[in-house]
């Protein structure tokens, strides 16, 4: 583990911890270490280095909503802007609970893309309207409810044999 | 213009502004914060706006809840019944809006009906 211009630099032996975690983060450092031939000691010291440097930021549970009962519908808001309102609406956007992901883009105009949740098409138009549209700055919105998910990825690290190192999505 | 007229015409906070859609969260990117402004938007709105609007019973609960004007909002209701489209329902809400403004906004002594 290095660090170069303050970013923490990774060796194979950290990468492949990080891996192992994200396959399980409840496993123990004894069954991480034995797993990858280390010493549980070992596996501690480094888990706790990249904790404190935000590598690993935290280990949290995936819910899956549909199996406990909550249908929910999900839309891709697109919220164009007037420039000098883009960063505002989207920290306003970002503070919903109702919004799931926010991204600031610059294709021809500059635009917000936000990944929303509602229990129905009605209440995600109320949200819209309500919460939205009246922002100063919004010039207009377009929505794309999602009708069926092929997949969704997280960030994950696959490391593969002969140390060559590399990062894909995984699907859920 | 009377103290309910001024109260009907007066100008609401942009959170209480009607905002224009075409098809559920597809905003238009138009408003209106007044019963004039409405009365201009429902001229220049795409009328696939009306159409959503009107169907969902939006303009009504607008005026009633917004504008607090029941006389307005029953004679938009009405016009649900007609099932109109196209410049056809854009034309029939225009003339019931600014008839209902050209009567709230003129001199109280110039009302004949």
């Amino acid at each position: 583990m290095k660090f170069k211009n303050n970013v923490m630099s990774l060796d194979d032996v950290d990468l492949k911890i990080l891996q192992a975690l994200q396959e399980d983060s409840r496993q123990t450092f004894t069954a991480l270490g034995e797993r990858l031939g280390l010493a549980h000691s070992t596996i501690y010291d480094r888990v706790r280095r990249m904790e404190e440097q935000k590598i690993i930021k935290n280990y949290t549970a995936l819910v899956d909503a549909e199996r406990m009962g909550i249908k929910m519908i999900t839309a891709l808001v697109t919220v164009y802007t007037e420039p000098k309102e883009t960063e505002k609406v989207a920290a306003k956007l970002a503070e919903s609970p109702e919004v799931l992901e926010v991204y600031t883009s610059l294709s021809e105009e500059l635009l917000i893309i936000a990944k929303v949740v509602a229990a129905s098409q009605e209440s995600l138009h109320e949200f819209i309207a309500n919460s939205i549209a009246p922002l100063p700055g919004v010039l207009r919105i377009r929505t794309s409810i999602v009708t069926k998910k092929l997949k969704e990825s997280l960030f994950s690290i696959k490391n593969e044999s002969k140390g060559v190192t590399f990062i894909k999505g995984t699907t859920e | 213009m009377n103290e309910d007229s001024s109260q009907v015409l007066r100008n609401v906070p942009r959170e209480k502004a009607f905002y224009f859609f075409t098809s559920v969260g597809n905003y238009t990117g138009m408003s209106a914060a007044s019963l004039k402004e409405f009365m201009e938007k429902v001229n220049g709105v795409n009328v696939k706006s009306l159409e959503f609007h009107l169907q969902r019973g939006d303009f009504e609960k607008w005026v009633e809840e917004v504008l607090q004007d029941k006389d307005l909002a029953r004679d938009i209701k009405r016009l649900q019944r007609f099932n109109l489209t196209g410049n056809a329902l854009r034309n029939q809400l225009s003339m019931v809006v600014s008839r209902r403004y050209k009567r709230l906004a003129a001199p109280r002594d110039t009302i004949h009906s």
